[in-house]
């Protein structure tokens, strides 16, 4: 029973890291705080990788002259470095875009944003505002 | 000599865009940085041309690349089905880097267009490249590179307006959870058959059935695939990216992104499952048939009460996404074929109009609403005509290319499916008619607000009147599509059915 239970440890930390991310994203009015939850999301997916790499008993993949070595699988590890570098490149442009955002709304919170967007919304369409023309010649 | 280049083609036509973007980015002057990715994005229309003529020859061209062999190692397929997407892409992306001459700065000032133009390539280097790979990891690899790039893209709309950067972060977060739960549901599935190759995949996974891990794997694929292709409730992130972007970059989006998407889609749902098998049936019948339809509807009736024209284009294009996913979950070859000839008359349809539409903006210099439409269409006789050309073709009238899609797709639908589901495609089309005419009359029956003049320049409207050209062509002469697609659909769909 315990050895079974053992057995899924890492699944089960991973699904629970999982839910914590996904949460965050879906969760968070926070722009920071949703990027946050989606490194934890990725992370999770990271663990999720490593965790069915591992053979139990298994020596890492580096050859040696016994014949009767088990291996671990050395390839998740490298899908994982991949994603690993896919996921700081999100990060990065997320935080970038955060930036941004806060600069030119002054908030970071979706509340507020979505209800500056909404009264510049309504001003565009019903009064057809011309648009910034600093950089036509 | 020709014989090397015919073996890497399959590389070639991803690489060309890639390096050229690194190397734009080094260029100072936006002319030559304009003119090098034009030359790139020429090249690999050429190259993609040249893919098509082998395929026909060869039927399927593998590239093994680093020369590992494919279960091992990475493998490039370019097959009759791959090709359509390539085509597309490569076609597009040289109509509308033509287009971005005069756009691009309008939009986005003179001072970071190179960049921007790198990031343009690698966008384009990424969708080929999705297309390209038959390694389920080396796609989301892609996957990410496009939309990391399209992200960047859209953002930068965010001189004409700030809207553009929360657009730009809701579609980098969505994409991002979409392109997670795809990686997840490939481990899930690399777990119980230890391979990452299409082919060898599908082989390995008819082996195996009932298995739960197989199951959730094969849903967090296909809902991550299908928020990248904003399938009906996963289309939040699409009409505020397309409509926030610059006019340039909503073209190339619109016209190619969701297409790679759904490709992809296709290739996870018939080739690597198997359309015999009661898992992807069930999914066809009872999750992909409603959503589609319920996209067709939703999509026709949020354009018909929005006001901003480039949003009312974006909620069209969910409508005619639903049309392909319909196409696909009827399953049958025929109907498959008709998602192929829709994806293919839909890209040129959906280019052509933002084209208009955003050439209407950079004359009025305005943000596009129906107000603003008030009669130009004799102001811009060019740009008009080829509007409303492409608006026929999108509400399916005969001699246009959105014709022969409809009809393919009604022959499929009432040869399995039955009347109802016809009916509705014809009723959400005719709906369809309701928005184009409303943007129509206020372009040509009201009076003009204000007196403008508008000398309409032959750089914006040269891409518009060749994209219409082949929505005309298309409509008399469908037969190299419909033949493609038919190949298409005989490949995935296979002997099954």
């Amino acid at each position: 029973m315990i050895s079974s239970a053992m057995g899924i440890w890492n699944y089960c930390i991973v699904f629970i890291l999982m839910m914590i991310g996904l949460f965050l994203v879906i969760g968070r009015k926070n722009f920071l705080k949703k990027i946050v939850g989606l490194t934890i999301f990725q992370t999770s997916v990271f663990l999720l990788y490593i965790t069915f790499g591992k053979i139990t008993g298994a020596t890492p993949p580096i050859l040696n002259e016994a014949l009767d070595t088990v291996y671990s699988n050395p390839l998740p590890h490298v899908l994982i470095l991949t994603a690993i570098v896919v996921g700081v490149a999100t990060t990065a442009l997320g935080l970038s875009l955060v930036l941004r955002i806060n600069s030119e709304y002054g908030s970071i919170e979706e509340d507020d944003i979505s209800a500056q967007d909404l009264v510049e919304y309504h001003d565009e369409i019903e009064t057809s505002k011309e648009f910034n023309t600093k950089f036509i010649k | 000599m020709i014989d090397i280049l015919i073996n890497n083609l399959p590389i070639l036509v991803v690489l060309c865009p890639l390096m050229m973007s690194l190397f734009v980015v080094l260029i100072s002057n936006n002319f030559v940085s304009w003119l090098l990715t034009l030359f790139a994005t020429l090249v690999t229309f050429i190259l993609s041309i040249l893919l098509f003529q082998e395929v026909q020859i060869h039927t399927s061209i593998s590239y093994a690349l680093g020369n590992w062999m494919p279960p091992l190692g990475i493998e490039y397929v370019i097959d009759k089905v791959s090709i359509i997407p390539i085509i597309i892409i490569s076609s597009i992306s040289l109509l509308s880097t033509i287009f971005s001459y005069k756009l691009m700065p309008f939009d986005i000032g003179e001072s970071s267009i190179s960049k921007v133009y790198s990031l343009w390539l690698l966008a384009i280097a990424g969708l080929i490249g999705l297309v390209t790979t038959g390694d389920a990891f080396n796609l989301f690899v892609f996957l990410e590179i496009s939309s990391l790039a399209s992200v960047a893209l859209v953002a930068m709309g965010a001189k004409k307006d700030k809207q553009a950067l929360v657009a730009a972060y809701n579609y980098l977060i969505i994409g991002a959870v979409g392109a997670t739960l795809y990686v997840i549901g490939v481990g899930l599935l690399y777990s119980i058959t230890g391979t990452l190759n299409m082919e060898d995949l599908s082989d390995r996974l008819k082996e195996i059935d009932n298995n739960r891990a197989l199951i959730a794997g094969f849903g967090f694929m296909i809902t991550g695939i299908m928020v990248k292709a904003a399938v009906f409730p996963l289309h939040i992130w699409l009409p505020r990216a397309y409509s926030y972007a610059p006019s340039a970059v909503s073209v190339l989006l619109a016209a190619t992104a969701t297409k790679a998407s759904l490709y992809i889609l296709a290739r996870i749902l018939f080739s690597i499952f198997d359309i015999s098998n009661d898992l992807i049936l069930n999914t066809l019948n009872y999750i992909i048939l409603p959503l589609s339809i319920l996209a067709m509807f939703a999509g026709t009736i949020m354009a018909i009460f929005e006001k901003d024209i480039k949003r009312l284009l974006a909620h069209s294009s969910i409508a005619q996404i639903g049309y392909i996913t319909l196409a696909f979950s009827i399953g049958t070859k025929a109907s498959v074929a008709a998602g192929f000839i829709h994806m293919f008359n839909h890209a040129l349809i959906k280019g052509g109009l933002f084209m208009a539409i955003t050439s209407i903006g950079y004359y009025l210099q305005k943000r596009i609403t129906i107000n603003n439409l008030s009669g130009l269409g004799k102001q811009m006789p060019v740009t008009f005509f080829c509007f409303i050309l492409c608006s026929l073709s999108l509400a399916g009238l005969p001699l246009t290319a959105g014709f022969i899609s409809k009809l393919y797709l009604i022959k499929a639908t009432l040869s399995s499916e039955g009347i109802w589901i016809a009916f509705l495609i014809l009723f959400s089309s005719a709906l369809s008619l309701i928005y184009l005419w409303k943007m129509i009359e206020a372009l040509w029956m009201r009076e003009p607000s204000e007196k403008i003049v508008i000398n309409e320049n032959p750089f914006v409207y040269i891409s518009l009147l060749i994209i219409t050209f082949f929505n005309v062509y298309f409509g008399l002469d469908a037969s190299l599509i419909v033949n493609s697609s038919i190949d298409a659909a005989n490949i995935l769909i296979g002997d099954t059915k």
